[in-house]
């Protein structure tokens, strides 16, 4: 067994860790920006699929990683605009328009790939890393965390930002409100569609992102259906987080050590079938479920529209 | 009580211009319903201005237009002699009209002064210090204490209406709405509103004071504006209200509110002797468990036509030991014997085989399924049960016979007992409620606040079913927040505070105050 | 105050009588199909493909030719037998999507049992077992939802969904790794030969499988409408606390109505692998479940109108099978014009409201 924490292990753990983990960060804290609000936000798998395709698409007749992380958030954006325009201000049932939302962006993504590329998978440039001074050097930690594409600096000071904004701005106040008692808010003089709004369009901000980050950093290229579920263990993280965006990036790179560990294990020269290594991290959200199921607490409003009113 | 004559006569009338606001002739129809028809109202400074009517006379629209939530129709909104449009509520607030609703409008998970700091600039931190500053100087001036830092789930109901007048007055209001402010608050508590009302207008504030109670329009108003069926009855000025002395303003509000037969506002204690039949419901002991109000060592019992009334503020335990009784939740310790009948361990159907009914106090979201039938509504605690099924299946014409025979009965008026019960007036909801629980073989009968939020014609008609169904022999318990319907209809009167009975007291003369003194947690 | 608003909502929503009842609701329900169509012809021009060529072709392809037909009237065994399961779960208020899991794992094992009891069983024995052993095997699947759902309050929305994630890979450990069949260069399950498998309805090639489906629906209507048991199903779905009121066990209840619509999840996966599939290759994921949630919506629960609207995706998606391979669109189109469905069903929805409570 210790013949498994070689450093080569132990580094292409953490790499892989981060890699697939930050895409799981960006949809949760998406989602819990969503939830915070009062939006529960199925679609959030739709919106990282067109973020995932958009931003593929962009980057390789461009060239440009940054222009295909640009566009895989504005395709989030769109995804999550017409959510908000279903759920948010027209009421539908945010449930069936998230699937919708899914189903829709599953089918149109795989269709347009099809046209385009029919059955190859074009490959992008490697990402290009950005070492910090010093800290890139240590041992293990230094290629895995600081020797990286600079997106995934960015990504974790989103971290830190929702965190600021949740904390200590009249925003975060408003968003806590709106998802609390939205009544409350707006006879506060503050309009609960457009925090709600906001919230959701900033959510498929993320989660495109999120997309884009799979498709351009981790694979490097797209193919149908390749978030396989992210977006909903995004949704789990934001439940289990309790409105904590820190807590959402250690459960997600918790997820991304599962779902890295067979490449990090082959490293080690163990064989485990991927089907085995995939199941880890579903079979992980039900084990906290199981434990911490009762206290993974949810905003009182979540789910349900607001008119201004009724009671 | 202070003589409300004297109290006003401190407070002159301003003689201004223009009132600050006025409101024109203003119409809100909802569908099939006018809600306000051609009101028009003027509210001036320095005045506790009551909106006094019964319920759907259509002060809570009014009440809307002027902080937003709606708009009128018809007719305008003047501020010092200007017209405005409301049409959100951050207008309101803009133009200094600050809201305190019957249901607080503050978010429970953030505190005091978050609370207050909600609607500040987006990226700007919440000046928690600075609102803390302002909240002191407002709360001494105002007699208040209150912990800026406190979350509001934590503090009462009172406390956090006056949290959101605090806030109103830090928001620089001119005018300050109190839509129904007193119907949460203890005896004491409302004449403490009353004193903070007086101190509000003596900073040049005009009040308006949102009430259906009679007597809390005589004591606290300086003007009284009678609202019925959505139109405009009456009005008494501050020096009207002076001249004529309570008794007299007292006559005259009844006969705009009601007309000509005025129902017995003062029908006083029951006119019963007591009753002396046996004891058919016990509780001895009685612990259940709650989150938020565990109810503890609950011993009573109620005879064979005895009504006990269970006074208290509203969340004090009381749903928690009817819904126990009722057997919706488990019991932490104790027993419940109905007619010697150990009953605590039986589900709610084998209850209600005995002869236990509850009438629930939320008739939308928990006596009924609004989407289904009356008929269907009126077997909802016989699922399964012969005649209305055989062997697990449905037959419609029991059903359907049943129910028209208590629609008949109860006088519940529908188009039909197929109707979806949700589309019902709630008067004829609470009606065929009435009906489900006491058909049949009832003995004991628990009335959760069975006459919140009806009008005056079915609060009479469901006072004269409690009072029937105590004559045939029922135990009844009756559980309300409104003082006066205990004092009117029970034999004896519990008092619950925080979970516990804290009093058992008979309806004889000085019941009321011994009532209030217990409410007001002076046994604490 | 709350009275007074709810007289009002009342009020508000009595039908104006200016439409029959039924041509209202076939208007909500054709009006969004057609739509829905439209919408994705759209996307076919982009595409640049003949939207009237490829609907023509669908048409033909999935319900004028005999074959086609054939193959429609098969493909609605499971696709209704997941309707039923979702009717019981929907109508109950639960939101059961995670029967793509319990349909994939009933699946595969029944296409690792079936094989092996032939042997030893006579074949409607094999046929009877099996689809008991699915049904059970769809409902295991669903034990760990259930109860969170029922004790702990975990929305099911997740834990089901979760469940399926997991169900979809295990499904394929268990046909690479514990079921493969060792006679075949491809990793798949054991072959039930076709005699052995569901019978075919008189001279055609429709499997039976098709009357499991429509009398499961059937039943599951009548269940839900006229007996007990489904009403109290339909009072926790509509309104638990009222459910509590009336003295209904809420949790259990709840575990009942898992069992219920997992155990149809489930007998879909047997019926499918029983009557048309006769064993599971590594990879197949039909993910019928989620695409079966609009059809069930679009009928409202209703169970003879969802017969009708799986007969007409049975339609599209044998057709478009059938296109992917002649016209060059792929299946995945009729996702997205699923997807669009369910917007537009939605919108609908809002609109006939707005339109009964008179509004603006």
């Amino acid at each position: 067994m210790s013949a498994l924490f070689t450093e080569a292990f132990l580094t292409a753990l953490i790499l892989g860790a981060v890699t697939a983990g930050i895409p799981l960060m960006l949809a949760g804290l998406g989602e819990q920006i969503s939830e915070k609000a009062g939006v529960l936000n199925i679609g959030i798998e739709g919106m990282m699929l067109i973020g995932a395709y958009t931003g593929f698409l962009v980057a390789y007749f461009t060239g440009s990683i940054w222009l295909g992380f640009f566009s895989g958030s504005l395709g989030g954006m769109a995804v999550a605009s017409l959510m908000a325009l279903f759920c948010v201000r027209l009421g539908l049932s945010q449930i069936v328009i998230g699937i919708a939302l899914t189903l829709g962006a599953e089918g149109l993504t795989a269709l347009l790939h099809h046209f385009q590329f029919s059955q190859s998978y074009p490959r992008l440039e490697a990402v290009e890393s950005l070492a910090i001074p010093g800290l890139s050097a240590l041992p293990v930690i230094g290629p895995a965390l600081f020797d990286r594409p600079p997106i995934i600096y960015l990504a974790i000071a989103a971290v830190a930002v929702t965190a600021w904004v949740f904390r200590s701005t009249n925003l975060g106040l408003a968003l806590q409100a709106a998802g609390d008692k939205p009544a409350a808010l707006d006879a506060a003089g503050v309009d609960v569609i457009a925090v709600r709004t906001g919230a959701v369009l900033t959510t498929g901000l993320l989660a495109g992102l999120g997309g884009a980050f799979m498709a351009e950093v981790g694979a490097g290229i797209f193919v149908p259906f390749m978030t396989n579920g992210a977006g909903f263990i995004g949704i789990v993280l934001a439940m289990l987080a309790r409105g904590r965006p820190l807590w959402v990036l250690l459960g997600a790179l918790l997820f991304g050590a599962c779902l890295s560990a067979t490449t990090a294990l082959q490293v080690a020269g163990v064989d485990i079938p991927t089907d085995v290594i995939q199941m880890l991290p579903f079979a992980a959200v039900l084990a906290i479920l199981v434990v911490f199921g009762r206290r993974a607490s949810l905003p009182p409003a979540l789910g349900s529209h607001y008119v201004r009113g009724a009671r | 009580m202070t003589d409300p004559a004297a109290s006003s006569g401190i407070h002159p009338s301003p003689g201004m211009p223009d009132p600050l606001i006025a409101l024109d002739h203003v119409t809100k129809r909802f569908p099939g319903v006018v809600a306000n028809d051609q009101v028009s109202v003027a509210i001036w400074p320095g005045e506790v201005h009551v909106l006094l009517g019964e319920n759907g006379a259509g002060k809570s629209t009014l009440v809307g237009m002027l902080s937003g939530i709606q708009q009128p129709d018809d007719g305008g909104i003047l501020i010092e002699g200007r017209e405005v449009s409301i049409d959100t509520p951050a207008t309101a607030l803009s133009l200094g009209i600050g809201t305190v609703f019957q249901h607080a409008m503050l978010v429970p998970s953030l505190t005091v002064a978050e609370n207050m700091a909600l609607g500040g600039k987006a990226w700007t931190r919440p000046d928690r210090q600075g609102i803390r500053r302002d909240m002191d100087k407002v709360c001494t001036d105002l007699g208040i204490t209150i912990d800026p830092h406190a979350r509001v789930g934590s503090l009462s109901l009172g406390e956090q209406q006056q949290v959101e007048i605090v806030r109103a007055v830090l928001r620089h209001s001119r005018v300050l709405i109190l839509d129904e402010a007193t119907a949460m608050l203890t005896p004491k508590g409302a004449q403490e509103l009353g004193a903070l009302m007086r101190r509000l207008v003596a900073r040049g504030l005009a009040v308006i004071f949102i009430t259906h109670k009679l007597n809390e329009a005589v004591e606290f108003g300086d003007r009284i504006t009678v609202l019925r069926l959505g139109r405009k009855v009456g009005e008494i000025a501050p020096d009207r209200l002076r001249t004529l002395g309570s008794e007299a303003v007292t006559a005259e509000i009844l006969r705009l509110m009601f007309g000509s037969h005025v129902v017995g506002a003062d029908t006083g204690g029951r006119r019963r002797p007591t009753p002396t039949g046996e004891t058919v419901l016990a509780l001895s002991a009685i612990d259940v468990p709650d989150e938020s109000v565990p109810v503890r060592g609950v011993d009573l019992t109620i005879r064979s036509g005895e009504i006990l009334g269970v006074a208290g503020i509203d969340g004090n335990g009381q749903k928690q030991l009817a819904e126990a009784i009722a057997g919706q939740r488990r019991l932490g310790a104790g027993t419940i014997r109905l007619a010697g009948v150990a009953i605590e361990t039986l589900s709610v159907a084998d209850r209600r085989r005995l002869g236990l009914r509850y009438v629930t106090d939320d008739r939308l979201n928990e006596g009924t399924v609004g989407s289904f039938p009356i008929a269907l509504n009126l077997v909802l605690k016989q699922v399964g049960e012969e005649p209305f099924w055989f062997r697990g299946v449905q037959r419609s014409a029991p059903i359907a016979d049943h129910a028209r025979r208590l629609v008949s009965e109860f006088d519940v008026r529908t188009p039909g007992v197929e109707t979806a019960i949700g589309k019902l007036s709630g008067g004829n909801i609470q009606k065929a409620l009435l009906a489900r629980e006491l058909s049949g073989e009832a003995r004991v009968v628990i009335f959760a606040k069975p006459t919140y939020g009806l009008d005056v014609q079915n609060i009479r008609a469901t006072r004269q079913r409690i009072r029937d169904a105590a004559e045939r022999g029922c135990a009844v318990m009756l559980i309300s927040t409104d003082l006066e319907e205990i004092l009117e209809l029970s034999d004896r009167i519990a008092v619950m505070d925080q979970g516990r009975v804290v009093g058992v007291v008979d309806n004889d003369a000085d019941a009321r105050s011994r009532v209030g003194a217990l409410m007001s947690g002076a046994h604490r | 105050m709350t009275s007074e608003l709810a007289r009002k909502r009342m009020t508000a929503s009595a039908p104006r009588p200016d439409l029959g009842p039924l041509a209202r609701r076939a208007a909500l329900a054709l009006g969004p199909v057609l739509a829905a169509l439209v919408l994705g012809g759209l996307v076919l021009l982009v595409l640049g493909v003949n939207p009237i060529a490829y609907y023509v072709f669908v048409v033909e392809r999935g319900l004028l030719s005999p074959t086609g037909i054939q193959a429609t009237l098969t493909r609605m065994a499971p696709l209704l037998l997941i309707a039923a399961s979702l009717i019981v779960a929907f109508r109950a208020g639960i939101w059961n999507l995670g029967g793509d899991g319990q349909f994939l794992l009933g699946a595969v094992v029944v296409a690792a049992a079936a094989p092996l009891l032939i042997q030893h069983l006579p074949s409607w024995a094999v046929l009877v077992v099996c689809m008991a052993l699915g049904a059970l095997v769809g409902a295991v699947w669903s034990v760990l939802p259930a109860l969170l759902k029922a004790y702990q309050g975990v929305n099911e929305i997740i834990t089901t969904l979760m469940m399926t994630f997991l169900g979809v890979s295990f499904a394929n450990v268990l046909v690479k790794l514990a079921f493969r069949d060792p006679g075949t260069t491809v990793p798949q399950t054991r072959t039930l030969e076709v005699a052995d498998r569901l019978p075919r309805l008189f001279e055609t090639t429709i499997s039976s499988g098709l009357v499991i489906g429509i009398v499961a629906i059937l039943a599951v209507h009548v269940m839900m409408t006229r007996t007990a048991f489904g009403l109290k199903l339909r009072i926790v779905g509509a309104n638990t606390r009222a459910a509590v009121h009336a003295g209904l066990s809420v949790p259990r209840l709840t575990v009942a109505v898992f069992a219920i619509s997992a155990s149809l999840a489930g007998l879909a996966g047997a019926v499918e692998i029983l009557g048309v599939q006769g064993n599971v290759r590594a990879d197949w994921n039909p993910a019928y479940s989620l695409t079966v949630v609009p059809l069930v919506f679009l009928a409202r629960f209703n169970g003879p109108a969802t017969i009708a609207f799986v007969f007409l995706f049975s339609v599209l998606s044998i057709g478009g099978e059938s296109a992917a391979r002649r016209m060059g669109v792929p299946n995945f189109f009729t996702l997205v014009i699923v997807g669009i469905l369910l917007i537009l069903l939605g919108l609908a929805e809002y609109l006939d409201q707005r339109r009964r409570a008179g509004g603006p």
